[in-house]
């Protein structure tokens, strides 16, 4: 039995930065470092040879828990691939580079529902900020004209403001996509 | 009986024609890579996403599995055959016109 040396990194990626986040764990596959384990921004990565897997993941549509999710996950893992685990509804997979190219959407349909399903999150997320975060932290500076609570309400604003930002981002990248579907699959 | 004229996807085209005999999931994506030469390779993702419409459109159907082990495997229907067939003849005016306009004299 071999024992690998196991390395965990954390890091953050916001949710529209999801594609960044897979360029990076497939550029850390390509130096070595084979990712095993997924937790909230953290990553476990295991001492491999070079270039050993692909690692791809996606937002599913339900919860892992749900029935649906695992047939899913059951389908993925019977085309070859390994599921790695989940943070919230973010599937991470993996499968070895020598047993063929691994991709989960290799079309622009598939892409384009992938992101609208990312881009109902980041809304839903950004009108739960603009109305429990900003709406409340403004209701309370409104009434006690703190330092505290301006910095609450900026605070809250900014979060907010970066999030209507992700959202925009992965707008564009829908935008992009739906111009080139007009022209082929 | 609707007859659409609407062109299917080439992933849906060649998933109904691997699924004349039952297969299941890597199985079509082998089998769509043999088709095309190479040059189509259908992700995981895609497939799955393309299977669930075309089992709601009632294009193919799921076989009872035997329960642990055996990979899930799906079969095309004969609506799902006779959609593969009007394709076929949509794709054969494409072919005719083409190859009267680019490669007549």
């Amino acid at each position: 039995m071999v024992l690998r040396m196991r390395y965990v990194r954390h890091r953050l990626f916001w949710v529209w930065d999801f594609d960044r986040e897979e360029k990076w764990l497939n550029e850390m596959a390509a130096k070595g470092l084979q990712l095993t384990a997924v937790g909230f921004c953290t990553y476990t990565f295991e001492e491999g040879g070079p270039g050993e897997y692909d690692i791809r993941l996606e937002l599913l549509e339900h919860s892992p828990a749900c029935a649906e999710s695992a047939a899913y996950i059951r389908f993925i893992e019977e085309t070859g691939a390994e599921y790695l685990g989940s943070v919230c509804r973010w599937a991470y997979f993996r499968k070895k580079k020598s047993e063929g190219c691994f991709d989960l959407f290799s079309d622009i349909d598939s892409r384009i529902k992938h992101l609208n399903r990312i881009m109902l999150l980041i809304l839903l997320v950004g009108l739960c900020e603009l109305f429990t975060g900003v709406g409340n932290s403004f209701n309370i500076y409104s009434r006690i004209r703190s330092p505290e609570n301006l910095v609450l309400f900026v605070l809250c604003s900014s979060l907010f403001l970066l999030i209507v930002y992700g959202f925009f981002r992965i707008l564009a990248k829908i935008r992009r996509l739906q111009k080139e579907r007009k022209l082929h699959e | 009986m609707d007859q659409e004229n609407i062109a299917l996807t080439e992933a849906v085209y060649y998933i109904l024609l691997s699924l004349r005999t039952p297969l299941h999931g890597y199985g079509i994506m082998q089998k769509i890579e043999a088709f095309s030469g190479g040059r189509v390779r259908l992700a995981a993702g895609t497939l799955y996403g393309a299977l669930s419409s075309m089992l709601e459109k009632g294009w193919i159907s799921a076989l009872p599995g035997e329960s642990g082990g055996r990979k899930k495997e799906y079969v095309a229907t004969a609506s799902g055959v006779a959609a593969a067939k009007n394709e076929l003849r949509r794709l054969r005016e494409l072919v005719a016109n083409g190859e009267k306009i680019l490669e007549g004299e």
